[in-house]
């Protein structure tokens, strides 16, 4: 397993993908310029946070429009692991690999912190290895995860819901939707499956001295993953 | 030579009337605070400016649909000044 971590002009969480994903995980990962037109030799991509070209026009906007956006389309078609955090997620939406969008928290504070999360989905690549709770942190301004009803009745009709923000017992409260995101997403499938797009931040949780590992219950896909392929 | 003549365009952006403004929310409390009672909602849009040699409706909707605009969450409107 080979994952690419793509760098855009302003990613910020890059290097917690790499080291999280060769150091914590133990998969192999390299990182990949944004004006890269190829992945030939990748398994997997990782889309990781930041404010990519400083979040101009709209967040992930610019980057969707990216060169090597096109090899992350082909990833996605060929059922490949894709899977991207916080302004990753962002991306995804705005090239329109995973539907809604995401805008201005609720409260408009950008909210640094743990959050609590229930997998939705338990059969799809990502999520089927999930068996509790999960605390993984936040941090991010425009996480606020928008989508109009009839989508998001196809969405659940689907199991495209990955991930939904609950407290610590994971009961759905409204004090648990920390930025006031639509039916509480943070985090949501393609239709296949194999693309992830979430708010939290698996990669921050991999590690006992960062305060959480639940990151693993994700992640743990990649390493799963492969002899399936 | 001849002086190569431009066409500004404008396009206005604006988020879906159904959804949260919660940067417009705040900037109506502030106008508030300052007094304006009559004041009940803002909302804040973007304005793009386009510079084209020559304005082509179905070219600019085009730029408007590919990255200008975000048909999930916003809505646009172009007007031709000159």
């Amino acid at each position: 397993m080979k994952v690419a971590v793509l760098r855009f002009p302003g990613s910020n969480c890059d290097q917690d993908a790499y080291f999280s994903l060769r150091d914590d995980l133990g998969v192999e990962a390299e990182y990949v310029w944004h004006e890269s037109t190829s992945l030939t030799g990748f398994d997997a991509v990782f889309l990781p946070g930041g404010f990519s070209y400083g979040d101009y026009l709209r967040c992930g906007a610019m980057a969707a429009r990216a060169p090597v956006m096109a090899e992350v389309s082909r990833f996605a078609a060929e059922g490949k692991p894709v899977i991207g955090a916080c302004n990753g997620f962002q991306m995804l939406c705005e090239a329109g690999l995973l539907p809604g969008a995401l805008l201005l928290n609720a409260e408009q504070r950008f909210i640094c912190k743990d959050v609590y999360l229930k997998a939705e989905n338990r059969t799809s690549l990502w999520t089927r290895n999930v068996d509790k709770v999960l605390r993984i942190p936040i941090a991010h301004g425009e996480g606020r995860y928008v989508v109009d009803q009839v989508t998001a009745e196809t969405l659940e009709r689907n199991g495209q819901i990955a991930f939904r923000y609950v407290d610590p017992t994971g009961d759905l409260t409204d004090a648990a939707n920390v930025n006031g995101s639509a039916y509480s997403i943070a985090g949501v499938l393609n239709e296949r499956g194999n693309v992830l797009g979430l708010m939290p931040h698996p990669e921050r949780a991999t590690r006992a001295l960062l305060g959480s590992t639940d990151g693993f219950q994700i992640l743990n896909a990649l390493k799963l993953v492969v002899s399936n392929l | 030579m001849p002086k190569l003549v431009m066409t500004t365009v404008r396009v206005y952006v604006t988020l879906k009337p159904s959804l949260l403004d919660s940067a417009g929310r705040t900037v109506a409390q502030a106008l508030q605070k300052l007094g304006y009672d009559e004041l009940h909602q803002t909302r804040i849009g973007k304005l793009i400016e386009l510079q084209v040699e020559t304005y082509d409706e179905v070219r600019v909707k085009a730029m408007c649909d590919s990255l200008l605009a975000n048909p999930v969450i916003e809505d646009y409107q172009i007007e031709v000044v000159a």
